[in-house]
This record gives C-alpha cells, structure tokens and sequence, in this order.
C-alpha cells in the first residue's frame, strides 16, 4: 500500500476520513442537544425540591445529587448500558417470554448524561435560588398567583438569567461528557476518529483532529452563549 | 402600652401540619429511594456468589490501591507544573500569558478522554523518535501515559484554581507587605498563600473528587485500576454485580472525601466564625 500523504487522509470522501468525523461531531452535537432540555428540567425541579420546606422532598433531593455527582461519569454509563437490558428483560420475560432487548446506546448516552448534567445543574439552579429574594414570593402569593404561577411567571424568569453563566460551565461539561459514549460504541467524533486512526495508523493525527473538534464546538457555544447573555442583558435594560 | 394592647392583631393562623401536596411528593419520592436501595441490597443478597467474592474482592483491592496512587501522583505533579502555568497566567508578558492561556483552554476545553486517547495511543505512533530520545520505556506502560495525561490536564485546573485564590487575595495585602518591606517571594509566602488557602482548599477539595471520578477512564486503556478490574470481573462472569460493587465503592470513596475537605475547611476557617 502506497503511503497516504496528510491531505488524502483528511479529504473528504471514501479516501479520506474527514467525511466521518464530520458525521460523528454531528452525532455529539446532537446528543448534546437532546440531553439538554431534559437535564434542565430535572434540574430545575431538583433544584425546587432542595430548597422546599419539606424535609422529606429535600432529603430525596439531596440522594439524588449525592448519587449522580458522587459515582463516575463511566460508571453510571456502564451501569446503565449493561444494567438497563438486564432488567427491561427481567420486566419484559413476565409478559412476553421470548422477547430480547437491547439498549440503544444513544439512548443509554441520553439518559446517563441527562443524570449527571441535572444533578450539577441542580446546583446551580439551587444557587441562582437562594439569590432570589423571599419579597419576590411574597409578592406574587399577594397578587393573587398560584404557587406554580409564582413559579413560572415570577421565579424562572429571574432565575434563568442569574443562573445562566453557571449553565454555560454545564453545557461545556456535558459537551465534554459525550465523548465518554464513544466507550459503547456509539458512532460520535471520538469513536470515528478511533477508527480512523486504527485503520490508518495515524493514530496522533486523528485523535488531535477530535480534540480539534471539541475546542471549536467550545468556542461555538461560548460565542452562542455571549450572544444570549447579551440579548438577556439587553431585555433586563429594557 | 394601652394604645399597643387595645390594637390587638390576629395572629396567622398556625401552619397546617397535614398533608400538602409537597410532604405527599415527598414522601412518596424518599419511599422510592427506599425501594431502590433495598432493591439493590435485595440483588447484591440474591447475587452473592462467595466465589465471585473470593476471587475477585483481592483485585478490586489491587484497583483501588492503583486508583489511589495514579489519583495521588498525577495531583502532585500536576500541582507542581501549575506553578508555571499560573506564574504565565498571572504574567504582564504578552507573550507568556497567551502561551498559559491556551494551555489551559486546551486542557479545559477538550474531553479527558480524548487527552488520555492522545498521550496512549498518539505518541505511540511517534515510537522510533521517542526511542531514539530514550524516553519510550516510560510511554510504554499504559499507567505512566495515564499518569502523564491526568497531571497535565490537572495542572490547567489547578492553574486556575490558584490563580483565582491568589487573585481573591486584595490589593492591599501586597501593598501593606512591600511598606514593611518584605519582597515579593516572602510576601507570596508569608501573606498571601495563608489567606489563598483558605479560598483554594474546597476548589482543591472538588478537583480531587473530579480526579478520583475521571481516574475510571484509565480502564479504557488498559489500565487495570479499580474499574478497570471490574470491567475484567464482568468480562469474565458475565455477573452484573461486578460494576454495583465498583458503584458502591466510588461512592463511598468520594463521600469520604467531600466530607474530610468540609471538615478541614470548617477547621481552618474557625478565625473567621463568632
């Protein structure tokens, strides 16, 4: 086999591998994404219950962040891929007794990376809280709105831009976490940059290439995230 | 004391003790928490396997002792290669503080994974070169290239950190120090770092949780510390129990360790408390 410059290797088309990892950095992008919304609302609520006059709500809180913050990434995503089928299929043998499952493992990456991002947003969330000041509540209980209108109406609006800095680092966070999917063998830019890089021996060229895209989805969403702090600021303003 | 007495207000009402929707949910949610943990005590009960036990609780122990070590040496050195890359961060210079500053985006900026990926299986395709430098015996273990990656990537972090507490540090200190003449070396060491401390110890304290937590991705390449056994037991059983112990284990290693740093910092802030 001849040997392949740099350029042939990172072409784009069946010569070269820049077509796949431009495939997998869109796979990343797109589990970020779909973890977001989900991990922000649980972290909301978990956020909710912790600062609740309920012992009982902010006790079953705090396990939750307890458990999610204390156990590695890698080890909550092996709990689960392997986990999950084990007892979906436990579940599932009641009922129909020759079925077999398998966990996608995007699926599996969602709902782990959902975990662990809610569990630090709730921390946040928790924060941005206390900064609210108790007349808010008050203020809205005297005018007449439901709890959950207070909430929805008074509260969140606030909460969000104050907590929106410390929502940055989270994403940023998560955006790394992704890579960690690639472990179960989840097509995203690390995991073709590996294959790249078995099948080429280029094995620096490749994963730099990965880590490359990582910093560039970084500045992406800093600069996303200065444009929406801007656009917050300027609302305030107004 | 009339006028106050004849204005007699109502109190309000004391706080209903029933039940309000909230104590309901949480009840209700602290009651699946329960289930869940006695489910898994009910499993591992089901599950236990004294041969499994036998066999594998000896390598669980050998991991956790290789975790511990790869987490504690790869902190030391990356404490000690953050003090240039705080002092480049900190600098006046152009030049230095750029060069700081993109170490640090790096070593942020991109996954560990991917940093671990590179010094492993990267500079493994630079052999013949880092043979020729005579530095191939120490790239070859899959541990040192473990311990290379996580100390530097710690060293951004703790770059960070320190310089944060250094510049959380006011003004004033340096100025009231250099009027009594001490220079800037003393002045760093006498009355700044004890005051920096104090800000840096529960950063310090979060970063070795998050070391300790990231260690497990050593298992990845090949490294046989306490997840990478697990990852061996499961391999070979095909018992589900092998990554619940491991769970079990992280969990309570970092609980420990949360607890001791709030126990420190609880002690070394006694001055600042009435």
């Amino acid at each position: 086999m001849p040997a392949q410059s740099i350029w042939t290797l990172l072409s784009w088309g069946p010569e070269g591998w820049s077509d796949d990892i431009a495939y997998g950095a869109l796979i990343t992008i797109a589990l970020a994404l779909a973890t977001l919304p989900i991990g922000l609302t649980i972290g909301f609520f978990v956020a909710w219950a912790k600062q609740s006059e309920e012992p009982s709500l902010r006790a079953a809180a705090n396990i939750y962040t307890t458990v999610f913050r204390g156990l590695p990434e890698l080890v909550t995503l092996f709990l689960f891929f392997f986990g999950m089928p084990i007892l979906l299929q436990y579940v599932i043998r009641l009922f129909k007794p020759e079925a077999t499952i398998d966990v996608d493992s995007f699926i599996a990456g969602m709902i782990v990376l959902s975990l662990i991002f809610s569990s630090y947003a709730s921390e946040v969330f928790l924060s941005a809280f206390r900064a609210i000041p108790k007349g808010q509540y008050e203020g809205g209980y005297a005018i007449g709105l439901s709890t959950w209108l207070t909430m929805r109406k008074v509260i969140l609006p606030q909460l969000l831009r104050i907590a929106f800095p410390g929502l940055e680092n989270c994403w940023l966070s998560l955006l790394k976490d992704t890579a960690l999917v690639s472990v179960v063998n989840l097509a995203e830019t690390l995991r073709n940059a590996g294959v790249a890089a078995r099948v080429t021996k280029h094995a620096f060229l490749f994963y730099s290439v990965a880590a490359l895209v990582f910093l560039v989805l970084a500045i992406l969403s800093s600069i996303a995230t200065g444009f929406i702090l801007r656009s917050l600021g300027r609302r305030e303003a107004r | 004391m009339s006028v106050s007495q004849a204005i007699s207000v109502d109190r309000p009402p004391p706080r209903a003790r029933g039940w309000p929707r909230t104590r309901i949910v949480g009840y209700a949610l602290v009651g699946l928490w329960i289930l869940f943990g006695l489910g898994i005590l009910a499993y591992l009960i089901y599950a236990w396997n004294g041969e499994f036990f036998a066999r594998y609780a000896p390598a669980y122990l050998q991991g956790l002792w290789t975790t511990l070590s790869l987490v504690a040496i790869s902190m030391v050195v990356g404490a000690i290669f953050s003090l240039p890359v705080t002092y480049g961060r900190m600098s006046k210079s152009r030049f230095l503080s750029g060069l700081a500053y993109c170490y640090v985006y790096f070593f942020r900026g991109t996954p560990l994974l991917v940093q671990v990926y590179l010094v492993y299986y990267g500079l493994g395709s630079f052999r013949l070169q880092l043979e020729s430098v005579g530095l191939w015996w120490f790239f070859r273990e899959a541990f040192n290239c473990g311990v290379f990656a996580f100390a530097l990537n710690t060293a951004a972090y703790q770059a960070e950190i320190l310089r944060g507490a250094i510049e959380s540090v006011p003004r004033g200190q340096w100025e009231g120090a250099a009027s009594l003449g001490l220079h800037k070396l003393q002045t760093l060491r006498k009355v700044i770092l004890p005051q920096a401390f104090i800000v840096a110890l529960r950063p310090y304290g979060n970063e070795l949780v998050l070391m300790i937590k990231a260690s497990a991705i050593v298992a990845i390449i090949t490294v046989y510390d306490l997840m990478g056994n697990a990852k061996l037991a499961y391999a070979k059983s095909f018992d589900f129990q092998a990554y619940v112990w491991v769970a079990i284990v992280y969990l309570v290693m970092v609980e420990i360790l949360r607890h001791g740093v709030e126990w420190i910092e609880r002690r070394i802030t006694i001055h600042l408390h009435r």
